[in-house]
């Protein structure tokens, strides 16, 4: 019954503050033909986060998107925030079911996946969003794992940083050494390199999720290295963009808009587009059809970039708006050869070019672009 | 600050002399329920004062302290599902409990239990790993001794340091927890890392016939009864042999001990090993019945609430199970109270540590009956 | 591996320096606080909770009333009052101070998180720093050169504490309730007095500790601000003996461990991270192995406390 909508009147005028705005724009549309829809059945959705929604971070992404979802029409929201990744989240789903009646989760940290399995296949009338999981036939198909392709907006954060840096040095800081998190940095070094092909960037991984020390930490090692641009794959950046700002070096956001939180060195960031889970709750209310694999870039308004900082001039803005519509017109490829990796390995042949959309491609991927100065310990 | 030792080394001439552990031969000589019913009336009395304190604490956030309790029994107790969700939390505090109960009896304060319980939980995946071609039974019951091993030895790590090196344990052992969780990270990152789980980091996959499965009826595991049957186990065998008797006398009195000529050495040693064994059991069963697998998923603060456990049951094994199954209600029911009334999850936690401090304030009424906590 | 500006391996030294200035002050002040608590005859374990409780504290106050220094006051206020609800249920007989540290520990983090949740978005003036490397050009030398005002009041502190518990009466009477109660007790003064009082200040400074964190560096809240920095500086009191000295001595190894880590990273030594992270615990345990002796009780441990048996 209780909406997300809780006592602190800042707190709500903070995540509206947060709000994506360029998600906006790509969601009103939908939803205005959403207003107009017949026949959508009345359905609670219930949010599960693995920390705090208003972290400015990965969570705060979900919060915003669950924010809109409560607008559309028959839709109502209610959250769980800190849910382990352990039978707990399955508890936690399930009495969101049982109890709340909710026939709608949306489960948004990756650990929560293998206990959604479970989960879909017990209730086949709960429809269960994932934020990050490679759905695969033979799994339910009341289930969904949708995700934006990151690579592409941090494909365009490292224009804007290959053009404002001006010793040369980038650092990326990953928190855990996963795929996606990999790939983000390539997309971010291939951007760099495409305007300033010197360009090379240092890799830190901190190994968790949210470590506010050791993120501090490592900008101010990068820093220290003369890293003048800096851009945090962790749960929570607000602690690496600060701390840049104090440094005085520019940096990037991540996941939602941090521009407030660095006036002089905000350049630009990438930020998801989570309220496209507005399409898959409409399906489920009018018995439509929806994917339940979906990944998608700028093509399909999954994720964006957040709004300038004042430092960034005309030119650099043009040009990164340029690269975006390269991706929406799907001219831009991220991957393409001659490509070598940072250990002198090829990895694609002059002429070879990886499709956008090759999941199978990315998820594979176990290297890290020359003039990314690090490792990725896959194999 | 008053302990046992002081009777030794400081006679009290205005009693009659008596020997040293007091309170131990009391407990000896009276009827051993009276003792638990005087335990038990005072920690339900101080469960009560904590909760009207929260209800009070509740109210001056603007919430209705009656809607609360509510909320509380029906999230940890009142319908079928939530007691399946709490005795599912109640399952691995159970055991960890163990690992800080058992050794305060022979008078160490021990909270490594989430390093045993980490590196227990990654123990059973070698070892399943290693034997994967056994039948299910063989290969589960190898890779719970796997877990259940390690989880020993590190803990008995703990017990010797104190003991040939006088390194107090309480320190060692929260040190050793940080070093578990980063070697346990260090090797499910790389060097045991099944790297077709792109998701998270996580370790090789136990053989799915290893599995431990729910109860008929229950979706609990069996790993429930595992814990219950080994507090049932070591509450005889701590009361009733030899072995138990003389860690009590050295949990008592440590001079006592040493002019009784008990063997204090092993003695700290058996009881660090039984109390790791049990943490590694627990991590052991978590990859085996929930997970299939070690990972970060493991490190959810398991260890810290058996402390809790621990110290409100009064280290008895006997009193783990219903402290266990409250104290994991009452984790279950923060889902409740964070959905319904938008409380911070934090909530459960200002609770059970407002029944904590009750429960340890109400020992300074316990007669020199009561069995008081060993670990001064 | 360098590059043009890149300063390479002295990198490495800048950030254990810069570590151990900024890193150590949150351990320098929970163990000076912990070091008054123990020589009164107390532990108080919960201090992780008065440095959660502090910085939740300091935060919020910073953030609502725009100074920083009033964040710092308020975040000793908070702590002094876990202080003093570890010392008044300790002061009950019968009850085990190791105990209810734990339990305070968890109230307070739980306490922290509760009334927090708030101010996890908004962000705080924080506090100012000296620049202390102004002599240099080098901008990695002068970030790591710029210490807080909290760092150098730190210093001072445990100056002063290591003069006052030996010369005062003040510092004669704390000791004794530590070292013998009855003695205490014989003179007149009430043991539980002493121990309170110095519980409220170890709780104070504890408070300012965790101010330091939310407040400076990292500079933030959010619950995953203090990974066991409490519990790790009542470790780093018994390695140091009780002696405020060497407490700052012990936080500032401490803290430049700790900056290993991502430090070697950025020069290119990637593997083993999460090993690295455990440098400074793995030190800690191997300096408490090769200080304690069965032979003799710890040098210098109170001989009330309880755990020094």
């Amino acid at each position: 019954m209780k909406s997300a909508n809780l006592d602190s009147t800042s707190r709500r005028e903070l995540l509206i503050r947060a709000a994506n705005l360029a998600g906006v724009g790509a969601v009103l549309g939908p939803l205005s033909s959403l207003v107009h829809a017949a026949d959508a059945k009345p359905i609670k959705v219930g949010f599960l986060y693995s920390a705090s929604r208003d972290d400015y971070g990965f969570n705060q992404s979900f919060a915003v998107a669950a924010k809109k979802l409560a607008q559309m029409p028959g839709v109502s929201v209610e959250e769980q925030e800190r849910v382990p990744e352990t039978a707990q989240c399955e508890r936690v789903m399930e009495s969101m079911i049982q109890v709340d009646g909710c026939k709608g989760i949306v489960a948004t940290s990756f650990g929560y996946w293998p206990f959604v399995l479970k989960l879909a296949a017990k209730y086949p009338d709960v429809l269960f969003i994932h934020g990050g999981a490679l759905w695969k036939e033979g799994d339910p198909k009341n289930a969904i794992g949708y995700r934006g392709y990151m690579e592409e907006p941090h494909y365009l954060c490292g224009i804007a940083a290959g053009r404002m840096t001006k010793t040369g040095k980038l650092g990326f800081i990953g928190s855990k050494p996963l795929y996606f998190i990999f790939n983000n940095c390539n997309g971010f070094v291939l951007g760099a390199r495409s305007v300033r092909p010197d360009a090379t960037c240092r890799v830190v991984i901190t190994g968790d999720w949210d470590n506010p020390v050791k993120e501090a930490q490592a900008v101010s090692a990068l820093a220290d290295q003369g890293v003048d641009v800096i851009i945090a794959d962790v749960d929570g950046p607000k602690v690496s963009i600060e701390t840049a700002e104090r440094r005085g070096i520019y940096s990037c956001g991540y996941h939602t808009d941090l521009s407030a939180l660095a006036p002089k060195g905000f350049l630009t960031g990438a930020e998801w587009n989570w309220a496209k889970a507005g399409d898959f709750i409409h399906a489920w209310q009018t018995g439509g059809t929806y994917p339940n694999l979906l990944r998608g870039g700028f093509k399909d308004g999954m994720v964006a970039i957040s709004p300038f900082g004042k430092s960034v001039p005309e030119n650099v803005r043009q040009e990164v708006l340029k690269a975006r519509q390269g991706f929406v017109d799907d001219t831009l490829k991220l991957y393409k050869g001659p490509l070598k990796d940072n250990e002198g390995k090829q990895v694609l042949a002059p002429g070879q070019v990886i499709s956008n959309t090759d999941n199978d491609y990315k998820v594979n991927v176990k290297w890290l672009v020359e003039g990314a100065i690090g490792e990725t310990g896959l194999k | 600050m008053r302990s046992p030792s002081d009777a030794v080394d400081r006679p009290d001439l205005t009693q009659p002399p008596a020997a040293a552990p007091r309170r131990r031969l009391s407990l000896a000589a009276l009827p051993a329920y009276a003792a638990a019913v005087e335990s038990a009336c005072l920690s339900l009395g101080a469960i009560a004062v904590a909760l009207l304190l929260f209800g009070v604490f509740v109210a001056l956030g603007g919430h209705d302290p009656i809607a609360v309790y509510k909320a509380l029994y029906v999230g940890g107790f009142g319908t079928r599902f939530s007691i399946e969700g709490t005795l599912t939390q109640a399952s691995p505090i159970i055991l960890t409990a163990l690992c800080t109960a058992v050794p305060a009896r022979v008078g160490l304060l021990v909270i490594g239990g989430e390093g045993a319980l980490v590196l227990g939980g990654l123990a059973a995946v070698l070892c399943a790993t290693a034997v994967a071609a056994a039948p299910g039974p063989i290969g589960a019951l190898v890779a719970l001794l796997g877990g259940v091993c390690v989880g020993a030895l590190w803990i008995a790590a703990v017990g010797a340091l104190k003991h040939w090196r006088g390194v107090n344990e309480t320190i060692s052992s929260l040190l050793l927890n940080y070093i578990a969780i980063a070697i346990f990270n260090h090797l499910i990152s790389g060097p045991v890392r099944d790297f077709s789980q792109t998701l998270k980091a996580t370790s090789w996959t136990v053989p799915p016939a290893f599995g431990i499965g729910s109860m008929p009826g229950w979706s609990v595991h069996w790993g429930l009864v595992v814990g219950v049957s080994l507090c049932l186990v070591l509450f005889v065998v701590l009361r009733y042999t030899t072995a138990g008797f003389s860690m009590d006398i050295l949990g008592g009195n440590r001079r006592a001990a040493q002019v009784a000529g008990l063997p204090i050495g092993r003695l700290l040693i058996l009881a660090c090993v039984i109390g790791g064994g049990a943490a590694g059991l627990a991590g052991a069963i978590e990859v085996l019945a929930v997970h299939g697998a070690a990972s970060e998923s493991l490190i959810v603060g398991f260890g810290y609430t058996g402390i809790l456990v621990a110290f409100l049951a009064r280290q008895n094994p006997l009193a783990v199970i219903p402290v266990a199954v409250l104290v994991g209600g009452i984790s279950a029911s923060g889902g409740l109270l964070q959905r319904r009334f938008g409380m911070p999850d934090a909530t459960t936690q200002v609770l059970q540590g407002l029944i904590f401090l009750c429960v340890l304030a109400s020992n300074a009424f316990a007669g020199r009956i009561a069995g008081v906590s060993r670990s001064t | 591996m360098t590059d043009a500006h890149g300063i390479g391996w002295l990198g490495i030294v800048l950030a254990i320096v810069g570590g151990a200035l900024r890193v150590s002050t949150p351990y320098l002040y929970v163990s000076l606080g912990e070091v008054l608590t123990e020589k009164s005859g107390r532990v108080n374990l919960g201090l992780e909770g008065v440095l959660l409780m502090g910085a939740m504290s300091g935060f919020a106050a910073g953030s609502l009333t725009g100074s920083p220094w009033l964040g710092v006051l308020a975040a000793g206020v908070a702590g002094g009052l876990l202080g003093l609800l570890h010392a008044a249920i300790c002061n009950l007989p019968h009850v085990n101070d190791i105990a209810v540290g734990i339990a305070l520990f968890l109230f307070g983090m739980g306490l922290a998180f509760y009334l927090g949740k708030p101010f996890i978005a908004p962000r705080a003036a924080m506090l100012p720093a000296l620049p202390f490397g102004f002599w240099s050009s080098e901008p990695a030398v002068r970030a790591a050169l710029e210490i807080s005002p909290l760092f150098l009041i730190g210093i001072v502190l445990a100056i002063v504490l290591r003069w006052a518990l030996a010369n005062t009466r003040w510092g004669l009477l704390l000791r004794m309730a530590g070292e013998s109660a009855d003695a205490a007790r014989a003179l007149g003064y009430s043991v539980n007095t002493i121990r309170t009082l110095a519980t409220m200040c170890g709780g104070f400074l504890g408070g300012i500790g965790g101010a330091f964190l939310s407040l400076y560096y990292p500079g933030n809240w959010n619950e995953a601000l203090s990974s066991g920095q409490g519990l790790m500086a009542i470790a780093l009191v018994i390695f140091a003996r009780w002696n405020p000295l060497r407490c700052l001595y012990a936080s500032l190894l401490f803290g430049g461990a700790s900056a290993l880590g991502p430090a070697l990273q950025t020069v290119g030594i990637t593997a083993g991270y999460y090993l690295w992270s455990a440098a400074p615990y793995v030190l800690t345990l191997a300096l408490l192995i090769y200080s304690s002796s069965t032979r003799h009780t710890l040098a210098g441990a109170p001989s009330e406390l309880s755990i020094s048996r």
